[in-house]
């Protein structure tokens, strides 16, 4: 089973799945994102890496316009997320219009941030019929395939907080993979978890990438990073400091501050 | 001296079932129109755009800073002064006026009811591709509903003794209908008395009609339903069991 059908598609119109320039994000005084450049290729897996504080979760959230930027620009297959041009000046866009790109994309979130009212199966079949307007005879079944793939088949009716946070945080990534998504985004997904819980979940996202998923990830996981990532960039304060293949920056990185990084976490 | 044959005489006559059924309409028409009200208030006041949370500030400020008996008179006398053509009849001045001030409190109970919710709630509905408006109702508000009923409950139960009020334009309700009856004949003590009953009678109905929907929003509740009845009954209507079925839906994909 693939959950990424919608990715065969558009290859022609774009090999980048999302183009990041120059984007410059602060709070108050604290800059947060200082010029970041990202790209992310259809169909690979991006992993980014850091001390806390240098802007990997912010940039994840600019992706999909969850932060406004103060200045850059963000594109989705080549299409501007957040912003259009009028006259020169980056105004902020529709709010459909950003709704509608963002239903293509998955995001999953530290806190998983179920929705405490609905059962699991309810939470992954919401956006579905609310926002797709698909059949619920469909999407149920979708669902029920998606949480089996999770391995949850079993807690279809369980509100969350009888879930553990391993199970949520499973649930959680079926409901994002209900709305196919053509890219998913994973912010610190396993660093709410208690240790034993953090496997069962990057077994998930293992899985995914095994089967072309486009993703990027914020993680403090260096074992998942070197093993499924296409490309790992590393930033601190505010900017990318280094960015290469996984053997590159794990067992070769030229900058002192991405090694110094490495070897506390080791 | 007290005369208790008034009291039963009146408890149950037709003039006091009518008062009692004026008091219940319009508290309850008063204040669902304050609970819709209170919605857009609260949504407003939280608005980005400074004209809508200020016009909200100040619908709030007005009805919350001034007396409810002076804005019903405000309306009642001082409205047709100032526009002669609108005459409002004195049901409608009580309803819009009734409607107007629990507006302001409800705005309050239901913005303090939606901060509540944390904000990854509206973070996640976003990401799923929902605007807005859908978050807010699908998502939001049934988890804002908890914390707004009780305080909900507390407003009907002012509002439905609140509506002696009206009493002071000539309305009949129970404490108007009371005093009508009353005062011609010195026995309006007895005829309170009568109007009293009927108050604890309606509060009291109302406290049962409350616990049934705090019970409807209990969490602890759900979760005793989804053990016992919830699990079978979705087992039932896709047929697939609890361990394995799961695998057997998937059609093509």
């Amino acid at each position: 089973m693939s959950i990424t059908s919608t990715n065969g598609k558009n290859i022609s119109r774009s090999d980048e799945m999302v183009r990041a320039e120059k984007i410059v994000k602060s709070f108050g005084n604290l800059t947060v994102l200082n010029g970041v450049d990202l790209s992310v290729k259809r169909g690979q897996v991006v992993v980014i890496i850091g001390p806390s504080g240098s802007g990997k979760t912010t940039l994840l959230r600019c992706i999909n316009h969850l932060e406004k930027i103060d200045s850059g620009h963000i594109y989705i297959e080549g299409e501007m997320i957040g912003y259009r041009e009028v006259n020169g000046k980056l105004v902020e866009d529709r709010e459909a219009t950003i709704a509608r790109i963002r239903s293509q994309i998955g995001f999953v979130f530290q806190r998983f941030n179920l929705f405490p009212h609905m059962t699991a199966l309810e939470n992954i079949i919401e956006a579905p019929i609310h926002v797709l307007h698909q059949p619920r005879k469909e999407v149920t079944e979708r669902a029920m395939a998606l949480l089996a793939k999770v391995g949850l088949s079993e807690k279809a009716n369980a509100f969350p907080h009888k879930l553990s946070g391993g199970q949520q945080q499973r649930v959680a990534i079926a409901r994002a993979l209900a709305m196919n998504p053509k890219l998913m985004l994973f912010d610190e997904a396993t660093s709410a978890l208690d240790p034993e819980l953090v496997g069962e979940v990057l077994k998930v996202m293992r899985q995914l990438a095994d089967e072309g998923m486009t993703m990027a990830v914020v993680t403090h996981e260096m074992g998942f990073a070197r093993d499924v990532a296409d490309h790992v960039i590393f930033m601190d304060k505010a900017v990318i400091v280094e960015q290469g293949p996984p053997e590159q920056i794990f067992d070769n990185a030229q900058n002192e501050r991405t090694r110094t990084f490495l070897g506390m976490i080791r | 001296m007290f005369r208790w044959d008034i009291v039963w005489q009146f408890l149950f006559s037709s003039f006091i079932f009518q008062a009692a059924w004026t008091t219940l309409w319009i508290s309850v028409v008063a204040q669902s129109c304050g609970v819709v009200l209170g919605l857009f208030i609260a949504l407003m006041r939280m608005s980005r755009f400074p004209l809508l949370s200020g016009f909200a500030r100040a619908y709030t400020w007005f009805f919350r800073g001034s007396p409810l008996l002076v804005q019903v008179l405000l309306l009642w006398d001082g409205l047709p002064k100032l526009v002669p053509s609108l005459l409002l009849p004195d049901f409608a001045v009580i309803l819009v006026a009734f409607s107007f001030n629990e507006g302001a409190y409800m705005a309050e109970i239901i913005r303090a009811g939606i901060t509540s919710v944390d904000p990854g709630q509206m973070e996640a509905a976003k990401s799923l591709g929902m605007r807005y408006s859908l978050a807010m109702r699908r998502i939001v508000l049934p988890q804002a509903a908890r914390v707004i009923v009780p305080p909900l409950g507390n407003e009907f139960n002012n509002m439905l003794k609140t509506t002696s009020i009206a009493s002071v334009i000539g309305l009949q309700e129970l404490t108007g209908t009371a005093e009508i009856f009353g005062s011609p004949t010195f026995s309006i003590f007895e005829l309170l008395i009568v109007a009293t009953f009927y108050y604890l009678l309606l509060t009291t109905l109302w406290s049962f009609v409350q616990g049934w929907i705090e019970n409807r929003l209990d969490p602890n509740r759900s979760s005793k339903y989804d053990l016992q009845d919830r699990k079978s009954f979705t087992a039932r209507m896709l047929g697939f069991g609890s361990h394995n079925g799961g695998g057997t839906l998937v059609s093509g994909r």
